[in-house]
């Protein structure tokens, strides 16, 4: 039986990775010792520690697997972190069935990433940094997910969010980069503020900061419905930011300016779901408040529909699967809207097996075609790459939705939700279940199969560690579903501690709705196929507008930049230049100016003739003298 | 014989102002010396021409605490102009605009 240290072992040896990698690349950062840090070395310890995290997270789980339900709880109380007055913080760790879910499939994704990284950024001349980085994100999601209170948790929120901003802007040379770095970081901000109002008024309302307490606290209350409705929404402020929900998405799909195992780890299988831990990890609170849960559905069924309608028409291999990302995100808020969390858990794990796969075969793709990431200039390399093409395929079956892979039982289990939930948020995912066969199929289709398009590159399969993590993702992608079968899911009864008993009444309804999104999403796919099966890039297309809006990622950033960035450039040329230096300056300068205008008067009186002087000095005499004697004598 | 008092005085203030627009007007430095010696006579004289009149014998101590000023005064004053002279081999007070804000 393992206890609490090795819990807290399992969460620091991505950050002793962070430290040793980070020291080893200082040291050895000069440039005529930087071939001693190199990306074998750099990534072996990356990867090992990862490795150690992994096995001891999977220990955990099979261990909770042997206990009752109520036991599976691991606590680490830590020690006092903040302590003011009534506010008292804990640095406390807490290991349950949720968390234990979502440590698994980041240690696990994790470890897989790290090794194919090692790879991937074979000539990157700073390795050393890079995984630094990575153990360090590692270190802060798990701090996310294991943390036992707001502030915790919040430590995590901030830490993936700065990992996230530096490995974006990684290649920091190119400017683009660093500014896609800056645009996520600064767009996560306006979440993170909902977030922290959130937590402040959770403290005001609640007095506790803690998970446990908090759920007491929420029980035995009375008139705080208000409060909770505001609590709720301003969380949910700071999930849409983190997850990437309508208006605060826009991030996500710049942030593929990062390395690609960076957009298969952070991007898609672990940071941008943690919204959807959090809300799944508050929902005693979320379900109080409904209105929230309303909106949380029709943003997740609305971001899905409109993500999923702009990565129909994308060039770039990984803003598809960005959009894809958003569009899969959006899905999972759906089904916590509609209150079933379990559901959106359930696609959290498929998704992060199956997206992680997709990027990881991309960033094969985009290896392989040194650095070529423009779909049209690919086709045809299932014959160069027969063992990426067969992964992606798998993936590709996974999030089309195909039974028995994994992303049907997910994606099928938030559609049957939402039925329930509302009819319209219904048939919103499923439209977009038929669109998101069609631009995996139009990816699928244009990057592996058909004639190939690119006649001077020469393409090379990768090598053993870039494909090792996408057999094992295949693996999970393909049999992670069975986690969640209808009426026997295994994972909806592991997560009873955290979400209740579910109640399923079966209502003859679930085949014909599992019908239909399998024929939406083969409807798509064959769609797909039919249309690019004799593709001609320089072919119009069938809706030149639309499409020519889609491609343009539905001018959201124009737009957004016109709104913001060109107003705010406005009002400060009218502040420089109307009210600083017209009227500050103004003022001040004429002050001055006025000085030295009076100065130039009295300087006519210097003279240097000491008889001047003297005359001034008997005229004095003579006023002050006329003064005594007339005025006051 | 018995001088008027206004007279006495009247003498005196011309004087005076005959030494203040010396030192006001002439430009050479030995003059303006000159003058003010004139001025500070001036003020003897009316001095004592008050102690006269008024009986009172006071005026005449403060002429000699004048007079012992005047001449130190004039010593220190003819000290100055002659190093001056030796310097700028002038006296006139127009040439020592030296503290003088530049146009």
């Amino acid at each position: 039986m393992m206890g609490s240290s090795a819990m807290v072992g399992m969460v620091l040896f991505p950050w002793m990775g962070f430290l040793i990698n980070g020291l080893g690349y200082w040291f050895f950062q000069s440039s005529s010792h930087q071939k001693k840090w190199s990306s074998a070395v750099a990534g072996s310890i990356g990867t090992l520690c990862m490795l150690f995290s992994c096995v001891l997270a999977w220990n955990f789980f099979f261990q909770f697997l042997g206990l009752p339900a109520e036991a599976r709880v691991l606590e680490y109380a830590g020690f006092s972190w903040i302590s003011l007055g009534k506010l008292q913080v804990d640095l406390g760790l807490r290991l349950d069935s949720l968390s234990s879910l979502f440590v698994c499939v980041i240690t696990l994704v994790g470890s897989l990433i790290h090794l194919y990284s090692i790879g991937y950024m074979k000539e990157d001349p700073t390795p050393g940094k890079f995984f630094a980085y990575l153990n360090l994100f590692c270190f802060f999601m798990l701090i996310l997910v294991l943390g036992d209170s707001f502030p915790v948790v919040f430590l995590g929120w901030e830490g993936v969010g700065l990992c996230s901003y530096l490995l974006i802007g990684y290649w920091y040379q190119d400017q683009a980069k660093a500014q896609a770095g800056k645009k996520a970081f600064l767009v996560n901000r306006i979440g993170d503020f909902g977030f922290l109002l959130g937590v402040f008024l959770v403290f005001t309302t609640f007095g506790s900061l803690a998970f446990e307490p908090l759920k007491h606290a929420v029980l035995n209350a009375v008139g705080v419905e208000r409060s909770i409705q505001w609590i709720c929404g301003l969380l949910f402020v700071g999930c849409m930011g983190k997850s990437a929900q309508i208006p605060l998405y826009i991030w996500l799909p710049d942030a593929m300016a990062g390395p690609t195992p960076v957009s298969a780890l952070i991007h898609a299988a672990t940071m941008v779901t943690s919204g959807i831990y959090l809300v799944t990890r508050l929902n005693f609170l979320f379900t109080l408040a409904p209105w929230v849960l309303h909106t949380m559905a029709w943003v997740g069924a609305f971001t899905a529909f409109f993500a999923a309608s702009i990565a129909l028409c994308q060039r770039d291999i990984k803003k598809v699967l960005a959009y894809s990302t958003v569009s899969q995100l959006g899905y999972m808020f759906l089904g916590c809207g509609v209150g079933a969390f379990g559901a959106g858990v359930f696609h959290v794990i498929t998704h992060a097996f199956f997206k992680a796969l997709l990027f990881l075969g991309a960033g094969s793709v985009i290896h392989g075609m040194h650095e070529e990431q423009d779909l049209f200039k690919m086709g045809g390399l299932r014959k160069e790459m027969p063992h990426t093409f067969l992964m992606v395929a798998l993936g590709w079956l996974a999030i089309c939705g195909i039974p028995p892979f994994s992303g049907f039982f997910s994606k099928d289990e938030i559609l049957g939700h939402a039925f329930h939930g509302s009819w319209g948020l219904w048939a919103l995912g499923v439209i977009t279940a038929a669109m998101t066969a069609f631009y995996m199929t139009r990816f699928f289709y244009l990057a592996f199969l058909g004639r190939s398009r690119h006649a001077s590159v020469h393409v090379h399969e990768s090598g053993w560690n870039m494909l090792m993590p996408l057999q094992v993702l295949g693996f999970f992608s393909v049999f992670a579903g069975f986690l969640g079968i209808p009426h026997a899911s295994w994972l909806e009864h592991w997560l009873e501690p955290i979400l209740g008993l579910s109640i399923h009444e079966p209502n003859g309804m679930e085949w014909p709705l599992m019908f239909i999104s399998v024929l939406a999403a083969v409807l798509g796919m064959t769609w797909s196929f039919s249309k690019y099966r004799r593709f001609d890039p320089c072919e119009a297309q069938a809706f030149p507008r639309l499409a020519h809006f889609l491609e343009h990622q539905g001018y959201v950033n124009e737009g957004l930049h016109t709104l913001f960035v060109v107003a705010l450039q406005r009002v400060s040329f009218f502040a420089w230049s109307v009210l600083d230096i017209k009227w500050i300056d103004g003022f001040v300068l004429g002050v001055s100016s006025l000085a030295t205008q009076l100065g130039g008067l009295f300087r006519l009186l210097q003279t240097g003739v000491v008889q001047h002087y003297l005359l001034m000095v008997l005229m004095g005499l003579l006023m002050s003298t006329g003064y005594w004697m007339y005025v006051q004598g | 014989m018995i001088v008027e008092s206004w007279i006495l005085l009247s003498f005196c203030a011309l004087i005076f102002c005959v030494g203040l627009l010396g030192v006001l007007l002439r430009r050479n430095l030995l003059v303006i010396l000159m003058s003010i010696e004139l001025m500070l006579n001036a003020i003897n004289l009316t001095f004592v021409s008050f102690s006269y009149q008024l009986q009172d014998i006071h005026g005449q101590v403060c002429v000699f605490f004048v007079i012992a000023l005047a001449a130190s005064e004039s010593a220190v004053g003819l000290a100055l102009v002659i190093a001056w002279f030796r310097t700028m081999k002038t006296t006139d007070t127009y040439a020592m605009q030296y503290l003088r804000e530049s146009p």
